[in-house]
């Protein structure tokens, strides 16, 4: 584990030794505080919850987290540096975990920065502040899926823009797949069990449950093996290089 | 300390590299010698365990670099072509970086670090961030990650490209220096290196060792034996 540790170390300093951190925070707050007050309508919704927040979390990450997350391998390609790191010795699963680690740790700190809506909440009302709790592990799980499908397109390529594109689609399946409109398209000529199964692999079907308070097993285990799969698949194209 | 057998490395239906058998001893220091695309590179990265072999055996102080990888790797020292770094962090922070990835901490990583720069004479530039180096210092730079452990191998792939003339002849002083205790090899497409620095030279083309011996033995004046044995592109296709 601690070379584990030396690995994320780098990488998150390596965040914050370039504009990349700075840029993706003020955004990330930008847009989440735009989303939820004024196209969420925080206020005129007259219920003290975050629903309006966390509800726009899918579609916000889908373009945030591969964006945070594209220069992962790809960058290790382009600069020739992935030489040097696989060369160390190390097993490549402590550099894969490593990298994975650091962006999450890094995405958790934007999502922990957005605690004024929580606050807010709880001026105005009383909120259910176990329900927001379950809301915002649900949002890190969220996000920590995003990126380890990021981390997987990023060790495609040498190119983050390839790597971008590629992850933006990848996740966008992962909404899509049960998203309301798209899971009423299907219906109509598709049996209900087949609906079922393609929206079982949407993050949104898992997602929803946290929103709601509820954590539960099945989801935190969705969540955990997209991560797995995904990490795993990036060893096997790693090793395929 | 480095023992390769027949060792091959194709890329699709090209061979890079093509049954390529030699040892290299403690106290050696082997220069690689070899047109551009000849297979140097693919030989240094199977070498260091970056690229699997297709086909053949390399062993690294007796550790088979495909079945014990972190054994053989950790006797290693390394210098990418190119000398990648990361540009991002400071040329402390990344030998300190290297350190860590070796094991070190406390007062062993704080000493391997100093004497790393003091040997690379990188004092000069330590705070500074290595997108901002020169090409020489950032040579040094990944030259002194290749030393921070003290390994008992070096491989070092091109170590002198793009250097001025006074950096080549440091570097060259410095690689006969390491190479009385550890076993070194080295890549270069200067046939000068191999007199100022070798004990041996490989002359690898088209992935198959041509030549190789003391450069007394190889013949002189040596860039005619490395034409002669080595035939232009243009000649070959």
């Amino acid at each position: 584990m601690r070379h584990v540790w030396v690995i994320a170390k780098r990488e998150l300093g390596s965040y914050f030794s370039s504009p990349v951190a700075y840029v993706f925070l003020v955004i990330f707050l930008l847009l989440t505080g735009f989303f939820t007050f004024t196209a969420g309508q925080f206020f005129e919704r007259g219920e003290a919850s975050l629903a309006a927040f966390f509800g726009w979390h899918p579609w916000l990450y889908l373009v945030l987290v591969p964006a945070a997350g594209m220069r992962l391998w790809a960058e290790e390609r382009r600069a020739g540096t992935i030489e040097l790191l696989l060369t160390m010795p190390i097993e490549p699963w402590q550099a894969i975990l490593g990298k994975f680690l650091a962006s999450w740790i890094f995405l958790a700190a934007a999502l922990a920065l957005t605690f004024p809506v929580a606050v807010t909440a709880n001026v105005l009302g009383s909120p259910d502040n176990g329900m927001i709790a379950a809301g915002y592990l649900g949002s890190l799980f969220l996000a920590g899926a995003y990126l380890a499908v990021t981390c997987m397109t990023s060790a495609m390529t040498r190119n983050q823009v390839v790597a971008f594109i590629l992850s933006v689609v990848a996740c966008l399946f992962l909404i899509l797949a049960g998203f309301n409109p798209v899971t009423d398209l299907l219906v109509r000529w598709a049996s209900p069990a087949f609906v079922d199964t393609v929206a079982a692999f949407s993050v949104v079907t898992h997602f929803d449950g946290f929103q709601k308070g509820v954590i539960d097993t099945r989801d935190l285990f969705f969540f955990l093996s997209v991560i797995g799969f995904s990490l795993f698949a990036t060893s096997v194209i790693l090793r395929n290089r | 300390m480095i023992r390769i057998e027949n060792l091959v490395k194709a890329f699709g239906a090209k061979r890079a590299v093509d049954g390529v058998s030699f040892t290299v001893g403690r106290g050696e220091v082997v220069g690689f010698l070899g047109p551009n695309g000849s297979g140097k590179s693919t030989t240094m990265r199977m070498i260091t365990g970056y690229y699997a072999p297709s086909s053949g055996r390399v062993s690294v102080g007796g550790h088979d670099v495909v079945e014990a990888p972190l054994e053989a790797k950790r006797l290693i020292g390394y210098l990418p072509e190119n000398a990648a770094a990361y540009p991002d962090m400071t040329v402390r922070g990344f030998l300190e970086f290297a350190a860590a990835m070796r094991g070190l901490a406390g007062a062993a990583k704080r000493k391997a670090v100093a004497r790393a720069v003091e040997r690379c004479f990188l004092d000069s530039v330590l705070h500074q961030s290595i997108d901002t180096l020169s090409k020489g210092y950032r040579h040094r730079t990944c030259l002194a990650q290749a030393l921070i452990h003290d390994p008992e191998v070096l491989v070092l792939d091109e170590p002198t490209d793009g250097l001025d003339p006074n950096q080549k002849h440091e570097i060259r002083n410095l690689i006969r220096e390491l190479g009385k205790s550890k076993a070194v090899v080295f890549s270069t497409h200067i046939l000068e290196e191999v007199d100022a620095a070798c004990t041996r030279a490989i002359i690898i083309d088209r992935g198959r060792i041509v030549a190789q011996g003391t450069p007394d033995e190889l013949g002189r004046p040596l860039d005619e034996v490395f034409r002669r044995i080595t035939l232009p592109d243009t000649v070959k296709q």
